[in-house]
C-alpha cells in the first residue's frame, strides 16, 4: 500500500466506518442528553444562587462565594475523578454518566453564577429605587426590572461559557460513559483501526460547528455599541 | 465522621503520598507554564492572520480557529496519541501533549486576541503608519498594546483555563498531578491523594480566580 492508500485505511476506512456507526450515533445521543441535562441544570442553579445572592444575607453570601471559586478553580476532570473514584470510598457509589453530569453541571453553575451576578450589579442602583418607589416588592423588582436588563447583557458571555463547559462531557470516557469519545474509543480497541475515531471528532464538529457559530452571532447580535 | 476523615482526610495518607504528589504539582505548573506561551504565540498568528490578512487566508484563520474550538481538548488528544501511530506517526505522550494543547488553546487565544484586535479603531493604524511606522511597527507599538488591554479580563481567565485543562494529560499518563494523585490512591487505596491534588488546585489558582473575577464585573459595570 502506497502512503495514501494506507492513510485512507486506517482514518477514512469506510467498511470500518459502517460498522461502527451506530454505536456512535448510540454515543451522539447520549452527548446531547448530557449535555441538555447539563445545560437546563447549571444555568437554572447558577441562577438561583445569583437571586439568593442579592438578598445580601452576608454569612450565606460567603458561602455562595467560596462555592463558585471552588467550582471555577477545580479542573472539571478533577471533580469528576473524586465522586467517581473518591465517593466509593464514603460507601456511595454513582455510575459515570452521574459523575459527569454533576461535575458539569456544579462547574457551570459556578460560572453562570459569576456571570448572572455581574449582570444583576450592572443595572443601576436607581432602576431598583425607582422600582420599590412605585411600590413593587423585592423580589416583584428583581423578576420584573432587573432580572431582563441584566439578563440581556450576560447572553454573550454565558453562551460562550455554556459551549465550552458542554465541551467537557467528553471527559466522561474517562469513567467508561459512551457518550462520542467513549463510543469511537471502544470501536477503535475492537477493530483495532483509528476510523471510529475519525468518525467521533466529525460528530462532535456536526454537534459543536453550528454552537460555535451561534456563540459568535449572539456575540455580534447582543454586543452593546461602545 | 471518622470513618469518613479517614477515607478523605487522611493525614498520614498525606505525609507518604507527599513526594509524588509534590513531583506531579511541578509538572503540572511546568506543563502550564510551556502551554501558555506555545498558546499565546499561536492565538497572535491567528488573530493577525483573522484581521489583516488577504480575505481568503482571513477566511481560513477563522475556519481553523472555528475548527478547534469545538473539538474537545480530550477528543484531540486521543486522536493524536492513540490514532496516529495507526499511520505510522508515533508520537509520545509529551509530543500529543504539547500539540494537542498548542491547537486548543492557539485557537482559543487567538479569538480572543482577535475580538481585541478588533476593537481598536481602524484610525489607531491609519494614524500610526501616518507618523512614519511600519505595518509591523504600529501593530507592535500601537495597535497589540491597546488590544491586550481591551481583552485583558478574557486572556486572564483563558489562562486560567489553560492550567485547569493540562489535567486531561493524565489521561495520556503524564505525570502532572491528578495522575499522580491517582496513582497514590490505587496504592494506598485511599481518596486521599485526590483529595489532596483538589487542594493543590484550588490554592494554586484561587488567586487567579479572585483577579478574574474583580476584573470581569469590573468590566460589566462599565458598559
Amino acid at each position: 500500500m502506497s502512503g495514501f492508500e494506507s492513510f485512507l485505511f486506517s482514518f477514512f476506512n469506510l467498511k470500518v466506518m459502517a460498522a461502527y456507526l451506530p454505536l456512535i450515533a448510540k454515543g451522539f445521543g447520549l452527548t446531547v442528553v448530557l449535555a441538555l441535562l447539563i445545560v437546563v441544570c447549571g444555568l437554572a442553579l447558577g441562577l438561583a444562587l445569583a437571586v439568593v445572592r442579592s438578598f445580601g444575607l452576608r454569612v450565606l453570601n460567603w458561602g455562595i462565594i467560596f462555592v463558585v471559586d471552588l467550582f471555577r478553580a477545580l479542573p472539571p476532570l478533577v471533580i469528576i475523578v473524586l465522586l467517581f473514584f473518591g465517593l466509593p470510598a464514603a460507601g456511595i457509589s454513582i455510575s459515570g454518566f452521574a459523575a459527569t453530569w454533576l461535575s458539569l453541571t456544579l462547574v457551570l453553575m459556578a460560572f453562570a453564577e459569576e456571570i448572572y451576578w455581574a449582570g444583576i450589579t450592572a443595572v443601576p442602583k436607581g432602576q431598583w429605587e425607582a422600582a420599590r418607589s412605585t411600590g413593587l416588592g423585592f423580589l416583584q423588582t428583581l423578576r420584573l426590572v432587573v432580572l431582563p436588563q441584566a439578563l440581556r447583557i450576560t447572553i454573550p458571555p454565558l453562551t460562550n461559557r455554556t459551549i465550552a463547559i458542554t465541551k467537557g462531557t467528553a471527559l466522561g470516557s474517562v469513567v467508561g460513559v459512551a457518550e462520542i469519545l467513549g463510543a469511537a474509543q471502544s470501536g477503535m480497541s475492537f477493530s483495532a483501526n483509528p476510523s471510529p475515531l475519525t468518525l467521533g471528532a466529525i460528530a462532535y464538529l456536526i454537534l459543536f460547528i453550528p454552537v460555535v457559530a451561534l456563540g459568535r452571532w449572539v456575540e455580534t447580535r447582543f454586543a452593546w455599541k461602545r | 465522621m471518622q470513618d469518613f476523615a479517614f477515607a478523605f482526610l487522611n493525614l498520614e495518607i498525606v505525609r507518604e503520598a507527599w513526594p509524588i504528589l509534590w513531583s506531579g504539582f511541578l509538572y503540572t505548573v511546568a506543563l502550564s507554564l510551556m502551554t501558555v506561551p506555545l498558546g499565546l504565540l499561536g492565538g497572535v498568528a491567528l488573530a493577525l492572520l483573522a484581521t489583516s490578512g488577504p480575505r481568503a487566508v482571513r477566511l481560513a484563520a477563522a475556519g481553523w480557529t472555528d475548527l478547534f474550538r469545538a473539538i474537545p481538548p480530550l477528543v484531540l488528544l486521543v486522536f493524536l496519541y492513540a490514532g496516529l501511530p495507526f499511520a505510522g506517526f508515533d508520537i509520545s505522550a509529551w509530543g500529543a501533549v504539547a500539540i494537542g494543547f498548542f491547537l486548543n488553546t492557539g485557537a482559543y487565544y487567538g479569538e480572543v486576541l482577535r475580538a481585541g484586535i478588533e476593537s481598536v479603531p481602524r484610525g489607531q493604524m491609519e494614524a500610526a503608519r501616518s507618523t512614519g511606522l511600519s505595518r509591523g511597527q504600529a501593530l507592535a507599538h500601537v495597535v497589540l498594546p491597546q488590544a491586550v488591554r481591551n481583552v485583558l479580563p478574557d486572556l486572564i481567565s483563558n489562562t486560567l483555563e489553560v492550567v485547569k485543562l493540562t489535567s486531561i494529560a493524565s489521561v495520556v499518563a503524564l505525570p502532572e498531578l491528578l495522575f499522580q494523585a491517582r496513582q497514590a490512591q490505587s496504592v494506598t487505596y485511599n481518596a486521599t491523594p485526590i483529595v489532596a491534588a483538589a487542594v493543590a488546585y484550588f490554592l494554586l489558582l484561587w488567586p487567579l480566580v479572585r483577579l478574574v473575577s474583580r476584573l470581569e464585573n469590573k468590566a460589566m459595570a462599565g458598559r
